[in-house]
């Protein structure tokens, strides 16, 4: 089946097409971050209004490369939550709207389940059960994959994100929001046993965490340095670096706690933050010394992407469920309502 | 800070993490019957632990997350409706209109701001005005009460700082 995949639940706007025999054809992403630099942050009436722009020429494009027209299509997925409702409509009105001009079914999808079955695109494809860590600006939770469907919530933030907790500490040294990545690349260059910054909730059971202390260590150790208000190149990389290591050591430390504590030795890493290379670096090390192993999408479908959604809504529409002819989004929506996979189709 | 006038304004100091979420938890037995309260501050100032205290001993047992990613997350609680903003991502005061802040401010339902400023013009005045000032481990809150019912929260946190204090 040929499905395409709608993603507009933030600030990108992801097409995909996705065909359960050949894999994913096409995909393309386009990033509003240049419309919202300007505000320094997210205007959500203006995400909606670029996602009504972007949302047909992508589905143009990615027909056109893929060598397929619409009437081919045997379904379409669209993003239905959780997410900034004014950007979710706009996916949903689209995708099933166009569903039912074409004659074909549309199914809503969780868009963090699409995140946590992101790797299965890749050809290297994990087994179930799986331990996923899920790290993005908005999430940080650590699920247990039974099966399509089949999540059980082992830990999460109780406060900021780690994505979060990054774009703030890059913004206390000054760095333009969001500035997680730019963060990352000074940390390349520091020192990151200069400053001792904490690894919160390590040393207490259990697979929940906590980045907010982490931001006011920062802020701390930057009002330390500073002379005048102003920091120094090298304090900042080494700042850079003691936070990103703490946040990085943080998620392992949590990641071994969750296998040990299941028996599952498959790990697999999704979201935003999944594409910073140390945190990438040091699971691989974490998951061998389990004799497991670390599965982790390109970068380019770790952050937002219609790809896992067209993925997601496949598994989903191939299995006979179908989303009725009403537009409908649930912006908070906890993951573990979704169901199982209906067995057969 | 504008002049401290002990009709309007009040202060306390805090030390670490515990003393804020428990003075906030005594706080929220005070900031009763819904109203508009606005946290300003530094970002690690401890804003989002303030509303984690008053959220939690208002009734709910799970995690505050910081509302930062969604803008706003709401609370629905015994004693009735909270909404926990956080502008720091608002580009312009006028998406708040979009966000449809008027129907979250109804009568009865306590919205804490953070990052009030994010949406000056937009919103109307706050009930009260908590500023949070970091020396060192210590939070210092000031607050400012900008209406009648404001003014009436500060009377009875002003006889909640002196009990504190004993």
């Amino acid at each position: 089946m040929l499905v395409l995949g709608l993603e507009t639940s933030c600030d990108e706007t992801g097409v995909a097409l996705y065909d359960t025999e050949r894999g994913l054809l096409a995909h393309r992403v386009y990033s509003q971050i240049a419309v919202h630099a300007e505000y320094g942050g997210v205007v959500p009436e203006l995400a909606s209004r670029d996602h009504v722009r972007k949302g047909l020429p992508l589905i143009r494009e990615v027909m056109e490369e893929a060598g397929h027209t619409l009437q081919d299509l045997g379904g379409i997925a669209y993003t239905s939550g959780p997410g900034l409702v004014g950007a979710l409509l706009v996916g949903a009105c689209l995708g099933r709207s166009l569903a039912w001009s074409l004659g074909i079914p549309a199914v809503g999808v969780h868009h963090m389940e699409g995140h946590l079955l992101a790797p299965m695109l890749e050809d290297d494809v994990p087994e179930f059960p799986f331990i996923a860590l899920l790290v993005s600006g908005g999430h940080t939770q650590l699920v247990k994959v039974e099966g399509i469907g089949e999540y059980e919530l082992l830990g999460e933030s109780l406060d900021d994100a780690a994505g979060e907790a990054f774009d703030k500490a890059a913004k206390m040294m000054g760095l333009p929001y969001p500035g997680g990545p730019a963060l990352s690349k000074l940390a390349d260059e520091g020192d990151a046993g200069r400053f001792s910054f904490p690894r919160p909730m390590t040393d207490r059971p259990g697979l929940d965490f906590s980045f907010s202390g982490l931001k006011t260590f920062t802020r701390t150790t930057i009002l330390n340095c500073a002379v005048d208000g102003v920091l120094a190149e090298q304090d900042k990389k080494d700042i850079a670096a003691g936070f990103q290591t703490a946040v990085v050591d943080t998620l392992a430390i949590k990641c071994k706690r969750a296998m040990k504590q299941t028996g599952v030795n498959r790990l697999i890493i999704a979201g935003g933050v999944g594409a910073n290379r140390m945190l990438r670096e040091q699971l691989k090390v974490t998951a061998e010394q389990l004799k497991g192993r670390v599965y982790y999408p390109r970068p380019a479908l770790c952050t937002d992407n219609g790809a896992m959604i067209a993925y997601a809504g496949a598994q989903r529409l191939n299995a006979g469920e179908v989303s009725d002819i009403a537009v409908s989004c649930v912006p908070r929506w906890p993951m573990t309502e979704l169901k199982p996979l209906a067995s057969g189709n | 800070m504008t002049e401290s006038n002990p009709q309007t304004t009040g202060q306390i100091r805090l030390t670490g993490e515990d003393e804020m979420v428990s003075f906030a938890g005594r706080m929220s037995s005070i900031l009763t019957g819904g109203g508009l309260v606005f946290l300003e501050g530094t970002l690690g100032a401890g804003k989002t632990t303030l509303s984690r205290g008053l959220i939690q001993a208002l009734g709910h047992t799970g995690p505050v997350k910081s509302p930062t990613y969604t803008l706003v997350e709401e609370y629905d609680l015994p004693d009735g409706r909270v909404c926990h903003f956080d502008l720091y991502r608002l580009g312009d005061p006028e998406e708040l209109e979009y966000m449809g802040i008027r129907e979250y401010l109804t009568d009865g339902t306590l919205c804490l701001i953070e990052w009030p400023e994010r949406g000056r013009g937009v919103l109307p005045e706050a009930d009260l005005a908590i500023h949070i000032d970091d020396v060192g481990e210590a939070r210092i809150l000031n607050w400012q009460a900008e209406t009648d019912k404001g003014a009436q929260w500060n009377r009875q946190l002003q006889q909640l700082v002196k009990e504190w204090q004993e």
